[in-house]
Parts: structure tokens; sequence; C-alpha cells
């Protein structure tokens, strides 16, 4: 990605450039299927669609404020200490966050627990902050923040629907509870035919379903593949 | 002014501005809601109690069902001398109300040293627990604080009225393994308390080995979770002699 900072030329927020900056992060150049950055918590939390929602709001949320903060300080921050600047301002939003999952959303604080907090660590926000908002305006560093979150998030999504479907035959939403929309008399049980695949609630099978969607991206897409 | 950025003066100075700005935000953030936060935490605490007397409850439900089940909320001092004791709503400001005290943290301010019973500064504290009603019964439900592999555990031990039998357990950790130690807090190892019954004498009930032969006093602890199912045993025997004491003086 260009992170050359070009004055003086104005540029509209929305052209061809700054649309990339959007788009290519959900595709070809995807935090987690591409990059595999960021997969310990895709791992961790996409046993409910519940958490998965909420951990992405609370990264899309720290991803746009680390970017715009560092890029609107980027000609006051000292070379020397740029890497502690980045990570205060990261762990400060992190708090930030932590603190009103706990009052406003207690048990999906309860459930997401150490990984609220690992946030910090996510590589997906440091990475972007050094190679990008460090480097731009605050524009772009925020479309390049909402890029990147989104192409966090939909993959989080997709694996923790699976991962729920399959595994609790059910799908949940903040607010609204866990929907177990598979009839009872279905269930082995209760004598129907059957059985939630216990096997999708473990980690492992996050693994593998993140295997499958980089399989099917670079099956479509050639150029990705490295020999 | 031309300012060099690469001073040593102008590093200082920027990284004390931001330490100060973002202290400061943090600090309001985290006092505006700490109420809310206060508030949730009480529900949780009132699902737990209800939790170890088998009541199903949900936050929204706490405070209601809390005032159901919940006669009466008494705290006791070391040696087992009633010294609060409250009915009615729960009042967060009243700092002699039995329910706010904080167990926890009078576990870790006053830990007892490895392998010893006696708490430090114990005659200064004091211990809550619950008179609960159910469907006829008086149940006792007593807090529980210890120590697991990693972190803090806790829970909530119900007794039924002769004080010797275990109606129900809840317990739940900060940091176990999950898998592991964290199985505590899931409903199959705190079933196999209902109905088991405290010995006389210390110690009043052990969390064994996973696969040893179990009697009356004594439950299967969880494979792989050796020293949070300890933790368990220690923080149960522990506590439950505090109110040994006072049981006795009741009866």
């Amino acid at each position: 990605m260009s992170s050359e900072n070009k004055p003086a030329r104005k540029e509209s927020l929305f052209s061809k450039k700054n649309r990339k900056l959007l788009k290519d992060p959900l595709g070809d150049s995807n935090p987690i299927t591409i990059q595999v950055l960021g997969i310990c918590s895709a791992l961790a939390i996409t046993v409910q669609l519940q958490q998965a929602v909420i951990m992405s709001l609370s990264v899309l949320f720290v991803m746009i404020g680390g970017n715009l903060i560092v890029s609107l300080l980027r000609n006051l921050i000292p070379d020397r200490i740029r890497i502690i600047v980045q990570l205060v301002v990261i762990a400060s939003l992190v708090i930030v966050v932590d603190e009103v999952l706990k009052a406003y959303q207690p048990d999906v604080s309860e459930k997401l627990s150490v990984f609220v907090g690992l946030i910090i660590t996510n590589c997906i926000i440091m990475g972007r902050l050094e190679a990008f908002a460090l480097a731009n305006k605050p524009g772009p560093s925020v479309l390049d923040a909402i890029g990147n979150a989104m192409g966090y998030a939909w993959i989080l999504l997709v694996v923790s629907i699976v991962r729920e479907v399959f595994g609790s035959g059910a799908i949940s939403l903040p607010g609204m509870g866990q929907v177990k929309f598979l009839p009872e008399g279905w269930f082995i049980a209760s004598d129907g035919f059957y059985e939630n695949n216990n096997l999708m609630i473990l980690p492992p099978m996050a693994l593998v379903v993140v295997g499958i969607i980089i399989w099917i991206q670079r099956s479509r897409n050639e150029a990705l593949i490295e020999d | 002014m031309e300012v060099n950025k690469n001073s040593t003066f102008y590093t200082f100075t920027f990284s004390i501005i931001m330490v100060v700005i973002v202290g400061a935000s943090l600090a309001y953030t985290s006092l505006s809601l700490k109420p809310l936060q206060k508030a949730n935490a009480a529900d949780k605490q009132m699902v737990d109690v209800l939790g170890a007397i088998q009541v199903k409850s949900s936050r929204s439900n706490a405070k209601a069902d809390f005032q159901k089940y919940v006669v009466e909320r008494i705290s006791i001092d070391y040696n087992g001398n009633k010294v609060n004791s409250k009915t009615g709503d729960v009042v967060a400001s009243d700092a002699n109300d039995p329910f706010n005290i904080d167990v926890k943290k009078d576990y870790r301010s006053n830990k007892p040293a490895k392998g010893d019973m006696a708490w430090g500064n114990a005659n200064e504290l004091e211990f809550p627990f619950y008179v609960c009603e159910k469907e006829g019964d008086t149940l006792l439900v007593i807090p529980v604080v210890g120590s697991g592999l990693w972190g803090p555990i806790w829970g909530y031990v119900a007794l039924n009225s002769d004080n010797q039998t275990i109606y129900g357990v809840k317990f739940d950790h900060k940091t176990e393994t999950p898998g592991l130690g964290a199985e505590i807090k899931e409903d199959f190892f705190s079933v196999k308390f209902d109905g088991k019954t405290l010995s006389e004498a210390a110690p009043y009930f052990s969390v064994l080995k996973g696969g040893s032969n179990t009697d009356e006093h004594s439950v299967d602890g969880i494979t792989g979770g050796t020293i949070t199912s300890k933790g368990v045993e220690e923080m149960m025997n522990r506590t439950l002699d505090i109110y040994k004491k006072f049981f006795e003086s009741e009866a």
C-alpha cells in the first residue's frame, strides 16, 4: 500500500485511491485471510455471533480512533518514541471500550473476558497505525481504519455464524439473546435425528473455517497464491 | 520558532503532556461509568447467590428474585458472633449491609499464608451470609473466596437448615484455564455437590483427584484442573471453619 504523503494536490474523500483503501482490506489484502493478523481473537470469540458483533464493533472503534488520533498527531510525534505513543493511544482506547462494555453490556463483557484487553495486542491495529496513519492525512486514515476493521469483521461474522449455527443450532444478536431456530423435537435427546456438532464450539474448528475461507479466496484469485 | 523534534527535551515534553491527557481522560471515563458497573456487579452477585439455591435468575430479574427468596442478610465476625443483620431492600450506599461486604477484597488483603487457616487481621473482618426461603425450606448461602491456579476463584455454598447438608453450590473464576480449571463454573461440576454433607470436624469437605472413590464428604475434582479443584476445597474448608463457630453458638 502506498504510504506517500503528497501535499498540495487536493483530492476528494471518495476518489479512486481512497475507495481502494476501503475495498482492498475486504478482499485482496484482508487482514485475517491474507495478512494472517489478529488470528488469536478471531479464533477465540467466534463461538457466538453476538460476541463477534461486539468484538468487531470494539475493534472498529479502536481502529478509527487510533488511526485518527495518530494521523492528526503524525507531525508532532517524536520519531524515537512513536511505537510507545501508538501503544498508549491504542491501550487507552481499549480501556475505554472495556469500561463501556462493563457498564452497558456486562454479560457480553464477561464472555469476551480477556479478549477485549487483548485488542491492544491485535497486530492489525498496530500495523495500520505504523504503516498508514503515521504517514497519511486523517481522512484517508479513517477510511483505511474502516476498511481494515470491516475486513476483520466480516471474517469474524462469517466464522461465528457457521460455528453457532452448526455448534449450537442457534443465532444470537446483542440485545436479543440466543434464538434457537431448530425445533426441540429434531434433537436426538427428544427422539429426533439431529445433534449439534460440539466440535464446532471448540477453537480448532474456527481455524478450519478460516482455512476454508482462505482456500476459497485463493482459488478464485490466483494472484494471491504464493509459491 | 523552530522546534527540534529529535531533541530529548521535545520527546520528554511530548510524553509528559500525552500521559497527563490520557490519564485524565481515562480517570474521567472510569469515574463516570463506576455507578453503572457497581450496579451490574450487584446484580451479578444476586444472580450467583440465587444460583447456589438453584434458582435460575437473570440480571434483569435479579432484584425481584433476590427480594423473593432472600429473607435476611447477616454478617458475623471471625469468632462467630453476629454483627449486623438486614432485611428488605439492598441499599448500595449502606456500609453496614452485609450484602455490600466485599469478600473478594477482604480475602485479597488478608489472605492466610499457605497451609494456614488463620486470617491476618481476622478480628476486624466481617463475614456475610444470606438466609433464604425456598419452597418452605430455610437455606443458608455462604460466600467463599479463594485462589485457583492463575487468579481468584469464588462462589456460594448453600446449606440446608441442618447446617450440614449442601443444597447447592455455584462457583466462578476470573482467569482459570478454559476447558480445565474454568470448568468449575459449569453445572456438571456443581451438581456433584448437591446432597453431600460436611463432616463434623475439619477438613469439612474434600475435592479429590478425578476418578477417586468419593464418599459423603467429597466429590470428584476436575481432571487437568487439579490446582483449581484444590483451590475450591481449600476455600470451602477455610471459610466454613468461620461459619461453623457461628452455627455452634446458635445451636
